[in-house]
């Protein structure tokens, strides 16, 4: 394991490190310099060259993402920066409001930067009302010092950047959902093709970035895209702030470089597993297909071995569940959860969703047989591929992955099928 | 029901930061409920008017998010998180223990106005499950005696 210097959580621990003056006696947006040296292109090609993925969930490379933005169209451009921060077991773009909001704000200066924009809009969860002070607060030192606003630091370059607080609505986390929130309407996805890169905010080109995606680039433009490249494993580089919560005796977040393995990071950064043996993981938000103990064996904390594992890297935050654990009332917990969440639009998610819920409670309640087991498959197996966004198939790949590798939780509650009763009845 | 001119200046302001009107409808409607504690039909008719929306709009808007009252909450709105880390580290002990000492099933407000309880989703705390929100205030790593304790004291506030 490589020991490298702290990037996103270096300031964590100091006091008032949220501060600008703090900020600045530590080297804070000591990236700008080098940013405006180089021309925006560069600046893109120096993030593609990075490898740094995008860390809300779908690990798409954040320079290439970036280059998709059409400079030819006369409209503004736009960030958005997603701190919905909603995927359950999911808690770290929380902490890196609260302690380096600067830090935040110089990565939105170097993505503004490298795709043209001059106004930045940060979609903040509702119930972050500590975090959007801590943002707005940061937000005005940088604006009274120069590092926000008109002619930036002499570069030249404007950029202002709004706070918008979002009001409880899990499904704006989805990009498309978070601009027609933005927009102040329902945050109900679109359909896409046009991708918000070419038709997004306000009908312009916009990009769409995670707090810690956003975090990470200051590093990269400071210290250059191979010194990154360096950390971490070739699929999977830099570092990230990785999470854990559920079953481990020392629940929280830790910065360090992709490739920890994750039977590692449970027994040393999480101290073991909490109440007896591990039963299962799910690696990076609740979306994500569920692992067994045996699984987790040789997997890594990185895209390229979730990946191998039929799971996915998806936030980096580890729920970590002990043999006690039964999986059916956990998988009744996440039905509940999508169900309520979908926002309603296409019917393969509404109903699918709501059809799952309804079978994990006749399941609990003692009134299923495996038939509905089959049936709760045959639903997630309809609930994939036809819809707008993507909610939809997060509750189908945690339904399939819970109920094939933990079936035999799932048959304790299921009453004999027709076909076992006995013969004198028939 | 209106708004004080002094509130409508602030949202001019906050309107100024949006191309479009209509994109500052959910800070209006954090301000409408700062105002008037809650998001009324009267409220969402001085919302329209001030953002220069149909009430429709409004309402559609209002009710597909949660965090926007439609009625009265209690002083005191507790907010416990019922999502997979909390649960697996005890919120189901938390719930009942709001529910059995304050006799409410979630959604319900004390007769006193006191005390209002709603179950919520993954509240982004999950590793120091069980945690609730009271108003704007995160509380975490709750135990019942310690939720017990926190309800006795707001009593006496
Ligand atoms: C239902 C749903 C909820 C999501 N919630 C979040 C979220 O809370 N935060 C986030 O950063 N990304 C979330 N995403 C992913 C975003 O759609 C998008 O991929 C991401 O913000 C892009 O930023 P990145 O490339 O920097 O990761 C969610 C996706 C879906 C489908
Ligand atoms: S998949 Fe579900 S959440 Fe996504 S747009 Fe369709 S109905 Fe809404
Ligand atoms: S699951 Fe309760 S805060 Fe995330």
């Amino acid at each position: 394991m490589q020991t490298v210097e702290p990037q996103l959580t270096k300031r964590f621990g100091l006091k008032d490190s949220y501060t600008l003056k703090v900020f600045l006696a530590t080297g804070g947006y000591s990236s700008l310099k080098n940013l405006f040296a180089k021309k925006p292109a560069e600046v893109i090609e120096e993030v593609k060259a990075s490898g740094l993925k995008g860390r809300g969930g779908a690990g798409f490379p954040c320079g290439m993402k970036w280059s998709f933005v059409p400079q030819n169209t006369g409209k503004p451009i736009y960030l958005a920066v997603n701190a919905d921060e909603g995927e359950p077991g999911t808690f770290t773009d929380n902490y890196m409001m609260m302690n380096d909001p600067h830090l935040l704000l110089e990565g939105i200066i170097c993505a503004c930067y490298a795709i043209n924009s001059h106004m930045a809009y940060i979609y903040v969860r509702g119930e972050f009302y500590a975090q959007i002070q801590r943002l707005n607060g940061a937000i005005d030192e940088a604006r009274k010092a120069g590092y926000l606003g008109k002619n930036i630091q002499g570069s030249g370059f404007d950029l202002e950047v709004y706070v918008h607080r979002g009001a409880g609505a899990y499904i704006c986390g989805e990009e498309t959902g978070l601009l027609e929130s933005l927009e102040g309407k329902p945050g109900k996805p679109r359909i896409k093709p046009p991708f918000p890169a070419v038709v997004g905010l306000f009908g312009c080109p916009t990009i769409i970035n995670n707090v810690k995606t956003l975090s990470s680039v200051p590093w990269i433009i400071a210290n250059g895209a191979a010194a990154y490249a360096a950390i971490g494993t070739k699929e999977s580089t830099g570092t990230h702030v990785f999470g854990l919560s559920g079953h481990v005796n020392q629940t929280g977040y830790w910065e360090m470089p992709f490739g920890l393995p994750m039977m590692e990071f449970i027994n040393h950064y999480g101290k073991g597993v909490k109440g007896g043996a591990l039963k299962a993981v799910i690696p990076g938000g609740s979306s994500c297909p569920i692992l067994t103990a045996k699984e987790c064996e040789d997997l890594t904390l990185t895209y390229e071995s979730m990946r191998d594992h039929k799971t996915m890297f998806g936030t980096g935050c580890a729920i970590v569940m002990n043999e006690h654990v039964d999986m059916v009332k956990v998988l009744k917990n996440l039905t509940h959860f999508y169900s309520h969440e979908s926002c309603g639009q296409c019917t393969p998610c509404r109903e699918g969703t709501a059809w799952e819920d309804r079978l994990m409670k006749k399941l609990l309640d003692g009134e299923a047989t495996t038939q509905e087991l089959s049936m709760m498959l045959e639903i997630a197996d309809n609930m994939e591929g036809k819809t707008i966004c993507v909610l939809s198939a997060a509750l189908a790949m945690p339904v399939r992955s819970f109920i094939q590798k933990f079936r035999a939780d799932f048959e304790k509650y299921c009453k004999p099928s027709i076909s076992a009763v006995p013969a004198e009845i028939s | 029901m209106q708004f004080k001119p002094e509130v409508i200046n602030e949202f001019e302001g906050i309107a100024s930061r949006y191309p479009v009107r209509r994109a500052a409808l959910l800070p209006a409607l954090w301000l409408a409920q700062r105002e008037f504690g809650f998001i009324s039909v009267d409220a969402m008719k001085a919302v329209a008017d001030m953002v220069g929306c149909s009430p429709a709009q409004v309402l559609e808007t209002a009710s597909f998010y949660t965090m926007y009252h439609k009625e009265k909450p209690g002083k005191y709105h507790l907010q416990v998180c019922q999502t997979i880390a909390c649960l697996l580290n005890g919120s189901e002990e938390i719930k009942k223990t709001i529910e059995q000492k304050l006799g409410l099933k979630p959604g319900q407000v004390t007769a006193d106005g006191k005390f209002s309880y709603q179950p919520v989703e993954c509240l982004a705390a999950c590793h120091n499950g069980p945690c609730m929100r009271v108003n704007d205030e995160y509380h975490e790593n709750l135990t019942p005696e310690g939720v017990g304790k926190l309800i006795d004291d707001l009593k006496k506030k």
